[in-house]
């Protein structure tokens, strides 16, 4: 079976710090990707090109409310919707490693595609007026010139708490696929089936359970300092009563 | 969605001229009114051409979008579109049968296209139905055929009553199609909800930040921002102007007045057409904070 | 086209990371964390990734300014000018000032990371008027703490989550040492740990949490206090730490006829080697039933009961005293005042002791206490802590954090695996021995002060007063207003010197502060001020120089504003006389080494300092002949010693002439090229049996003696029963032989220097009507954001452009306040109008925003239409310095501000 890159995020260590999503827009706008342009960067609302954004949930009510901090960028599809529809080839998905790419210079703006994907995971560039999205950083994963460890994308190089896990899913022995397996990976909105690439991988809770005789113990410390005191012998017992 | 005029004008225009060659076809209409049918067939059809390269962000490129008719629809239509124009050019310069009956393959395969262009995204649920095709055709003959009565009104007053009987009746099974899906989505249930969209399984899942405050390409491009009453307006002046009026203005005798009003009413239709579908992708760009 | 890689130290906020910064012909094209940088490990966050748009910032300063002759302050009026005129003019008036009365300088500075250097210079100025901006920040935190187990948070110490078990978060702490932490939460919770947060909103670290326990704000130290009862009635403390590690078996004198009530008993007989930290105490032996010298060998201390001494002195342990403090503070007390069920404080407090006792941790390292017992191993008890601002910025913080630093006391784990470690140069003595001066003599023209500006005072002695008893400095620090402002009270220094209270200011120097905006409690108040003039026409504040990087609120109001270069334009230096950046295992240092040029004429603040040093010719910066010493900044660092032949520099590390030193060396003059092969940071990894317990590890103590580390060796017992605090209300209840506070302010000091926490609603609280004023109104910063210099930063404001006041559904639709609509928040101070946002994730009796996202507008070269502006509001305008009968909002131990302790009622627009 042919390679498919990915990201898996674990939702479960992920505290919306917000890494992911400017390390993303600085290796992008400079790389092979850029420029990622921004629109009224000092005025009103402004707003720019990201390939990556972190986005928070609440679930349940008050007090058992969850924040869920929620990062969310191209899944890279295995079966992308985005790529059948595009007129002029310029969304692909690359047959070697799975990557979902547009060409920028077949792109027409036609914006056809972000249509077809229910994730909302396109950006249409607003200066260079073309479809841009995550490339799972390919212009560095590849890098020879990087050592090993640094190719990968720049989110996951910069996320402060390793909740971006990068690998081939479909190498069932990769980082990437044990999580899945082994941690409840799921896939956003199976309901269509794309197939994304991309995993989650849920909260995971960590409880304790105290039980009595850990409360009741002999060496509790109080008797040392008297605290605790055995009663006399001669206070009233079972055995002034009754003989069996 | 939010509607974008350019496609909206593309797709009214062209559903226009497709119609009108169809009845003119149809008609076998007499010379004049065929070639002078034709003619606004095209300038229809030309006119939604030209709408379409201000959808496009590099409208320079547009040639390039003929390259994957193997599997996109919206590369079909680019194909469809022109091919149609030509057949409709040759057909009203040749008056050849043959000729006249590609042209009607063509403008069937346009109007495929088109329709499919929406009916093919399998989450947009509200387009995701045969519904969509079959009201682009109807609604688009249905204004054609508005059109030739006019023009048979203006060139031919002895065609003028059958062509208005015509565009009655095709105008009214439009409106039973249109009238159809808005039945259908009313009754949609979205498939696609803040549990499957986020993997969380709970009922009571709110948004309180999108990661960005002032706006982004998703909140541009799938919201139309407009308030209620202005989509209300929308539903309720495509209701009125996509048939009951115009028909009411056939029966009056007032053919081009009858189009107008339907043409403004197929403007409403599709403009709804778009503000009615809603994409999951909004289920990730509820709130800020 | 030439790329080139190059490291240095972020600064995009105090956590400071090490960066690979990129260059593409000269222009930084990318910043990335260094993966061989101990702090972050490669790592960067969100503000780190986006300083390459600081550096394109349209609010750049880059040439000084002056403000235009006529012109009002904040109207931003300003004409370019050298900085040849610019240091004339401050040399002059400095000059000026030094020779008749040099605490009419002030020098303030937000950034608390170059203190060294800000503090020599203020020092060697002879000005007392010197701090950082800790007082507004987290004083409470680090003196509470440090009071308490000779150490703190910050980036003193920390939780060990590469071994606890149980890891609680009390309050927002998210904002220093970020990176690391994040690393480590993470880490944390995949290899099983439990996570409870205790806050009144959930967000950031605490949204990852196994368990969010929302409370009431400033309620924490009933809480703490409830925690401590449970531990105690269940028997769940460590006794054997308790016993050995704290004074909790030491003999307090309670005899309320004696003058030495409630302060330790002591063998007199003994004469203390060092009397600063005498070892005299005495210990109840329950062996041999009679008083002896506190760690007398073989002995082991009675924790409760009541003993006289030999004398009929009536004595009883330390933690007698504690366990009666907190009997009356059971959980079903504390739920009342928190909002917590007595249920949740009680199963707290069981996981707490529960798992400190029974998942102990036995590391096979073998160590030496200070009293000579050998130890074949350290022994954790896996439960950690961690808090910042959540809990320091109330009125009665100083308290919550002492109970803070006793519950984690009872568990037994100070600086042990698996609980709270120091990092270097912590722990340190309780209190540590860095003193101000103490009357006003110690402020002379021409003079160096004769002492530290900032210190830690160990009894009324220590305080910085006259005979009157009125302050010296013009914060009233160390005054009996508020005696252990260890940090200063930066908030303070613009309404004394408005007011002329305890005196006039000349000049005002701010670094890096925004005073007229997010820095201050009252806002409107501060901006008022700093315009004002007397009746002669002239400001009263009668001179005010601002550096900062960029134009924002406050710089407008300056008279002369210096541009400072960026974090990637400039030497700097992370050093063990300030803030470093150590690590659990031993100390670490960085350095900052610029990757670009300064943009147009700016120019460090180091440098200026530095240039001002040498022209006032202050004593440390000349040679003998009174010539200029230092070149510029970085030869500064290399060749200053503290004392001449002291070995001791601002950089600990390749000290000695050919950098073959660590810690302690004679200057290197290759020590910065050393740094920067050495990806700008340097190391020194404690040897392992010197690593934990160094409250009372021999080994650590002789160590870091020699290493110039510490000047003293006495072990540093916990204070579960502070005696300094003892001291004070001694002094207050007229009962000390020496200084006693001002009869109107005795009440004050006697119920706040309580030797033991209590807790007391904070002081805006008790002076609110909170049938009115219904709901606690705090702030958070977002963790894309904090450190708000940063705020105009085209990618990061994109995230947060402006801000929502955060409320509980059910509060708001009592309100009548819909979701997102435009709303009113209103203290009796003042009101702000803002757009509410309903959330699930704050308790119903608090509203709150992230802090310092609205700006004013004008500032930040922002445009006039802004989010920042238009929709993006601060709660500073509710707050206020000041409460009815003019009492200060703060601390009455530390004069924390208490900007967490607003009260508000909101209502729809």
């Amino acid at each position: 079976m042919s390679k498919q890159l990915a990201l898996v995020i674990d939702l479960n260590v992920c505290v919306g710090c917000h890494a992911c999503v400017t390390s993303c827009k600085e290796w992008n706008t400079q790389g092979a990707a850029g420029p990622l342009t921004d629109q009224n960067a000092y005025g009103a609302d402004p707003t720019g090109t990201f390939f990556n954004r972190v986005q928070t949930f609440e679930v349940g009510e008050f007090p058992n409310t969850e924040t869920v901090h929620f990062p969310k960028s191209c899944l890279h599809c295995e079966d992308p919707p985005c790529v059948p529809v595009c007129p002029t080839g310029a969304s692909y998905k690359r047959a070697e490693d799975g990557i979902v790419l547009v060409d920028y210079d077949k792109c027409i703006g036609c914006k056809y595609c972000s249509w077809a994907c229910p994730y909302g995971a396109r950006e249409v560039d607003g200066e260079q007026k073309v479809m841009k999205k995550c490339t799972l950083c390919v212009d560095r994963i590849y890098d020879a010139k990087l050592p090993e460890a640094e190719r990968k994308p720049a989110c996951v190089l910069a996320c402060p708490t390793s909740a971006r896990l990068f690998g081939d899913i479909h190498d069932p022995e990769s980082e990437a696929s044990r999580a899945i397996r082994e941690q409840g990976g799921y896939a956003l909105m199976p309901e269509w089936g794309t197939h994304p690439a991309n995993h989650y991988l849920p909260r995971r809770k960590t409880g304790k359970r105290l039980h009595a005789d850990e409360l009741e113990r002999h060496d509790n410390p109080l008797k040392v300092d008297g605290r605790l005191p055995r009663p006399s012998p001669d206070a009233p017992a079972l055995d002034d009563v009754t003989s069996w | 969605m939010n509607p974008a005029w350019s496609v909206v004008l593309l797709t009214t225009l062209i559903g226009a001229g497709q119609g009108l060659y169809l009845a003119l076809f149809a008609a076998q209409a007499p010379a004049p009114l065929m070639r002078i049918g034709i003619v606004l067939s095209l300038a229809l059809l030309a006119a939604g051409l030209a709408a379409s390269f201000f959808h496009l962000g590099r409208p320079e490129r547009a040639w390039r979008s003929a390259a994957k008719w193997r599997t996109s629809w919206l590369s079909r239509e680019v194909i469809a579109l022109p091919l149609f124009m030509a057949l409709a050019a040759a057909y009203g310069w040749t008056q050849d049968p043959a000729v006249g009956w590609a042209g009607v393959a063509a403008c069937l395969a346009l109007f495929v296209c088109t329709g499919m262009i929406y009916a093919c995204l399998p989450f947009l649920q509200e387009w995701r139905t045969p519904l969509t095709v079959v009201n682009f055709i109807l609604l688009g003959c249905a204004s054609g055929l508005t059109l030739a009565a006019a023009l048979a009104a203006w060139l031919h007053p002895e065609l003028a009553r059958a062509s208005a009987i015509a565009a009655l009746v095709v105008g009214a099974l439009a409106y039973l199609g249109r009238l159809a899906s808005l039945a259908r989505n009313a009754r949609l249930r979205p498939k696609s909800t803040l549990a499957t969209a986020i993997g969380v399984k709970h009922p009571k899942i709110t948004q309180i930040a999108q990661g960005a405050m002032g706006g982004s390409f998703n909140t541009r491009e799938f919201f139309h921002g407009r308030p209620r009453e202005v989509v209300r307006a929308a539903r309720w002046t495509c209701l009125a102007l996509v048939f009951p009026v115009p028909a009411l203005l056939l029966l009056a005798g007032q053919p081009l007045v009858a189009f107008l009003a339907q043409y403004v009413g197929l403007l409403a239709e599709r403009w709804y057409f778009f503000a009615e579908a809603k994409h999951p992708q909004n289920l990730y760009y509820q709130a800020i904070a | 086209m030439s790329t080139e890689v190059k490291t240095t130290t972020c600064y995009m906020c105090a956590c400071r990371c090490g960066i690979r910064v990129h260059l593409r012909d000269g222009e930084v094209r990318y910043i990335e964390g260094n993966p061989a940088h101990p702090l972050n490990k490669g790592v960067i966050c969100a503000k780190g990734a986006s300083g390459i748009m600081k550096q394109k910032s349209p609010a750049r300063l880059t040439r000084p300014l002056r403000r235009k002759a006529g012109a009002e302050r904040g109207a931003g009026a300003f004409e370019p000018i050298s900085w040849d005129e610019a240091f004339a003019m401050l040399e002059k008036r400095l000059a000026a000032m030094r020779a008749t009365d040099p605490k009419k300088f002030a020098l303030f500075t937000g950034r608390d990371q170059m203190q060294a250097l800000t503090g020599l210079f203020a020092r060697q100025f002879g000005t007392p008027n010197y701090a950082a901006h800790g007082g507004f920040c987290s004083v409470n935190m680090a003196a509470g703490l440090i009071y308490t187990i000779g150490g703190s948070f910050w980036e003193f110490g920390g939780p060990d989550l590469e071994r606890a078990k149980l890891f609680v978060m009390l309050g927002t702490a998210e904002d220093h040492h970020s990176n690391p932490l994040k690393i480590a939460i993470s880490k944390f919770k995949r290899d099983g740990g439990r996570f409870i947060s205790v806050n009144p909103v959930r967000t950031g670290y605490s949204a990852i949490a196994d368990e969010w326990v929302p409370i009431r704000p400033g309620t924490d130290g009933a809480l703490l206090l409830a925690l401590n009862h449970e531990l105690i009635a269940q028997g769940l403390y460590d006794r054997e730490f308790v016993a050995r590690y704290t004074n909790g078996g030491q003999l307090v004198v309670t005899d309320p006829a004696s003058a030495r009530h409630g302060l330790l008993a002591v063998d007199e007989d003994v004469e203390p080697d060092n009397p600063l930290y005498p070892q005299n105490q005495l210990w109840w032996d329950r062996h041999s039933g009679r008083a002896v010298l506190s760690h007398t060998p073989g002995a082991d201390p009675r924790l409760f009961g009541s003993y006289r001494l030999a004398d009929g002195t009536r004595v009883q342990p330390a933690f007698q005293l504690l366990a009666e403090r907190v009997q009356p503070h059971t959980p079903e007390w504390a739920e009342g005042i928190t909002g917590i069920p007595a249920a949740t404080i009680r199963r707290l407090a069981h996981e707490m002791g529960v798992t400190a006792r029974d998942e102990k941790i036995e590391l096979p390292i073998a160590w030496t206490d200070c009293w000579g017992n050998e130890h074949q191993t350290v022994i954790g008890n896996p439960v950690a802590f961690h808090a910042m601002r959540g809990l320091a910025a109330h009125s009665n913080g100083f308290q919550t954090v002492r109970a803070l630093g006793i519950l984690m006391s009872l568990l037994g784990t100070i600086d042990r695996p698996g609980g709270f470690r120091h990092k270097a140069p912590f722990p340190r003595a309780i209190p540590p021995s860095a003193k101000t001066p103490t009357g006003p003599e110690g402020v002379q023209p021409g003079k160096p002060l004769a002492g530290l500006a900032l210190g830690w005072p160990g009894s009324p002695e220590d305080l910085f007063v006259d005979a009157d008893g009125k302050p010296v400095r013009i914060d009233k620090g160390f005054s009996w207003e508020y005696p252990l402002s260890v940090h200063g009270l930066m908030h303070n220094v613009i309404t004394n010197a408005w007011r002329g209270d305890p005196y006039r200011l000349d000049t005002l120097m701010i670094f890096m502060a925004n005073m007229a905006w997010n820095s201050t409690m009252n806002t409107d108040e501060v901006r008022r001020m700093l315009n004002d003039k007397g009746a002669d026409g002239e400001y009263r504040i009668p001179f005010l120089v601002v550096c900062d990087a960029f134009q924002s609120e406050m710089t407008a109001f300056a008279d002369l504003v210096l541009p400072d270069t960026t974090y990637l334009e400039r030497h700097d230096v992370m050093s063990m006389l300030d803030r470093p950046i150590s690590e659990f295992d031993g100390p670490v240092d960085s350095v900052r080494i610029p990757v670009v040029p300064p943009k147009g004429e700016c120019k460090p603040f180091q440098e200026v300092l530095i240039e001002l040093a040498s022209r006032l010719k202050l004593p440390a910066f000349v040679d003998a002949g009174g010539a200029r010493k230092y070149r510029d900044y970085p030869d500064f660092i290399v060749r200053h010693e503290t004392e001449p032949g002291s070995g001791i520099g601002f950089l600990a590390g390749w000290r000695g002439a050919d950098g073959s030193k660590a810690l302690l060396g004679e200057p290197n003059p290759r020590q910065w090229e050393m740094y920067e092969k050495n990806n700008c940071v340097f190391r020194y990894e404690l040897a392992p049996s010197y690593r934990y317990m160094r409250n009372w590890n021999r080994g650590y103590m002789e160590w870091a003696q020699r290493m110039r580390l510490r000047r003293y060796g006495e072990p540093i017992l916990v204070h579960l029963y502070s005696e300094v605090l003892q001291k004070f209300r001694l002094a207050a209840q007229g009962k000390w032989p020496g200084r006693r506070p001002p009869p109107e302010l005795a009440q004050r000091v006697a119920t706040h220097f309580d030797p033991l926490p209590f807790y007391s609603a904070p002081l805006e609280t008790q002076a609110t009507d909170l049938e009115k004023y219904p709901l606690a109104a705090i702030t958070q910063r977002p963790m894309a954001m904090y450190h708000s210099w940063d705020s105009q930063n085209a990618w990061l404001r994109q995230i947060h452009a402006h801000n929502y006041l955060f409320v509980n559904p059910r509060t708001a639709q009592d309100a009548g306040i819909a979701d997102g609509a435009w709303m009113w928040v209103e203290s009796q101070w003042g009101k702000v109008r803002c757009m509410g946002r309903h959330s699930e994730a704050v308790e119903p009796g608090t509203v709150w925003t992230w802090n310092a996202i609205g700006k004013s507008p004008g500032a930040w070269a922002l445009a006039p239409d802004a989010n920042e502006f238009t929709k993006g509001f601060i709660l500073n305008h509710l707050i206020s310095d000041t409460l009815p009968g003019d009492t200060s909002n703060s601390d009455p131990v530390t004069g924390q501000a208490g900007w967490y302790d607003v009260r508000v009622r909101i209502y729809p627009q």
